[in-house]
């Protein structure tokens, strides 16, 4: 769509291969011209770098080269293996070379009138031998501590860019972060085409990964910073599914697992591939209603993913057992899969790519995140809203119906906490527990959903030994009492 | 004991630079090392693969392979007094 219509205008692109970071840049760096990746120590622009290369040698026929000045090649073999890439063997394929350049200021004098030719010439050679279309500099600025006359490295770094522009070399170009610049020598000076700034924050414990097309010249790009991410799989920059809000909106509708509740929702439940917010206090039974919708679509042969980040699979699958709940059957049919984590084990960005692995190796049709609230505390409020608009949008490219529970501390008004969320769910269903005449009672009312007439009533309901149980619509003016 | 100091010298095709360097180099070991030098000149463009064997970056580049350990020297070698202190036959001197 919007893609094609500006691919004709915009130059051509080498693809990183790097998941999401093709889609921010509108389908990877500008070929035949030098990309400046800037970050501090620890940033992972090293490692970016190598995922350029390795994917271009894998995936798209491009063999590279890797000039490193900072480690030798050894320990950098070393350090990206545990990432998963086997450079010895892109080596002996003929698809890498890695030149290793080591300038130690205290080995050599200086004296008199020089030139990098001896880089250009290694350069040329590891460029011929493998018929490389990119190249990775990094971080040649340590070359501004092994020589003195930087009159000459800057003429020359000058020269190293204009020469593989010449040679149609896609190359990227590592560099510290700098004070004021993003660089420490100023290398985007030299390099305009485009430049990708990355960071890494620590906030409450927690660090973040973040990347962001700071310029691309002639084309169009993503202008926000994106989390990222570095794990056994390599780089992975979020948003993995599309900016654009294309995903469609199925009419089908699929039952909440209780026929009362589908009855205050136009009469047949939620929309197929929604997204629907449960929220109440403790104790409130959320997640016996969650339980119910899983169980139903169990029972229609759909194949369901429970997230837990409160609880142990084994304590829910008991605790639904004694709302006559058997939850256990599905999970032993293979329909129903759980995957519990400790909220505060990594950072959101980490939960959002270990759901997302979790949902395209399994293929769920619908799913539960119990209880949305835990992951909440784990970062900023933008950071989760950032979080949870990418595993909607997520969900929902997919067509997956998602179901969240969110806890209300008795303390807030009832809708207070969820206000940053609620304008992501298509369904809003609250329960509540009031108390009056010595005695409990529990109330459940749809409080939105998108698309459908649904029920304005205050219903009343009871967890029982078969589960929940919802009362006939009460009295009008009982139900005002209650809502007031 | 006539090959005490084995040099080599990396250059890149007969630039004058590399021809400054070269003949800068022959005068400075005749006065200094008559009679127990041997220069080895290198060309990278004839081959390129040896550049990485002395991690050359600059050109020119002279390298005191022996006596151990290696030196290097970068530039057209006009400041004989630098050779000198970067080929270790005079003391380095300090804040030079």
């Amino acid at each position: 769509m919007a893609k094609h219509s500006f691919a004709r205008s915009e130059i051509q692109k080498a693809p990183t291969g790097i998941p999401g970071l093709d889609d921010i840049t509108n389908g990877g760096f500008p070929q035949g011209r030098p990309t400046l990746v800037s970050g501090g120590p620890g940033s992972g622009k090293t490692l970016l770098g190598i995922s350029f290369l390795v994917n271009g040698a894998q995936q798209f026929n491009e063999p590279g080269v890797l000039m490193t000045f900072e480690e030798n090649a050894a320990e950098l073999a070393q350090d990206v293996r545990s990432l998963g890439y086997d450079l010895d063997k892109l080596v002996e394929q003929k698809k890498l070379i890695v030149d290793y350049i080591h300038v130690d200021r205290s080995e050599i004098e200086e004296t008199g009138e020089y030139d990098l030719e001896g880089l250009f010439v290694r350069l040329e050679h590891a460029i011929r031998e493998i018929g490389a279309k990119r190249v990775m500099l990094d971080t040649i600025e340590t070359l501004f501590g092994g020589l003195k006359d930087t009159g000459i490295l800057r003429a020359e770094l000058r020269r190293l860019f204009r020469w593989m522009r010449d040679r149609g070399i896609t190359a990227v170009v590592t560099a510290e972060r700098g004070e004021q610049m993003f660089t420490r020598q100023g290398l985007e000076e030299y390099i305009t085409d485009a430049v990708i700034a990355l960071d890494h924050r620590v906030h409450d414990q927690i660090s973040t990964r973040r990347i962001r097309v700071v310029k691309y010249r002639g084309s169009t790009h993503g202008t926000n910073e994106y989390p990222f991410l570095i794990d056994r799989e390599g780089i992975t920059v979020l948003p993995v599914t599309s900016l654009l809000l294309e995903h469609g909106a199925p009419n089908e509708r699929i039952s909440s697992g209780l026929p009362a509740l589908d009855g205050m929702l136009g009469g047949k439940g939620y929309y197929r591939g929604s997204t629907v917010l449960l929220s109440g206090t403790a104790g409130t039974g959320k997640t016996t209603l969650a339980a119910h919708f899983l169980e139903a679509a169990c029972a229609r042969g759909e194949k369901c993913m429970y997230f837990l980040f409160e609880e142990s699979p084994s304590q829910l699958i008991r605790n639904m057992q004694s709302a006559g709940i058997n939850l256990q059957k599905w999970v032993d049919n293979g329909r129903l899969r759980f995957h519990a984590d400790r909220p505060n084990r990594h950072g959101l960005e980490t939960h959002l790519l270990e759901m997302h692995h979790a949902v395209e190796t399994f293929g769920p049709d619908v799913v539960v995140l119990d209880p949305i609230t835990n992951l909440m505390a784990v970062g900023t409020q933008s950071d989760v809203r950032a979080m949870l608009t990418r595993v909607i949008d997520f969900f929902k490219t997919r067509g997956i119906t998602a179901v969240f529970t969110s806890l209300t501390s008795s303390t807030q008004t009832l809708e207070a906490t969820e206000s940053m969320i609620s304008s992501l769910m298509d369904t809003w269903i609250l329960v509540a527990i009031t108390e009056q005449d010595r005695k409990r009672n529990r109330w459940i009312y749809v409080l939105k959903s998108r698309g459908m007439p649904h029920s304005n009533d205050v219903r009343a309901y009871a967890i029982t030994d078969r589960g929940v149980v919802i009362s006939p619509p009460s009295k009008p003016e009982s139900a005002k009492r209650k809502r007031s | 004991m006539s090959d005490n100091f084995a040099l080599r010298l990396y250059v890149a095709g007969q630039t004058p630079k590399a021809v400054r360097a070269f003949s800068n180099l022959r005068k400075i070991c005749e006065e200094h090392l008559k009679g127990r030098y041997s220069i080895e000149v290198i060309d990278l463009i004839e081959n390129p693969a040896l550049g990485r064997g002395d991690q050359i970056l600059a050109l020119p580049t002279l390298v005191r392979r022996l006596p151990t350990p290696i030196k290097k020297i970068i530039g057209d070698l006009s400041n004989t007094e630098r050779v000198l202190v970067g080929l270790d036959l005079r003391p380095r001197r300090p804040h030079s």
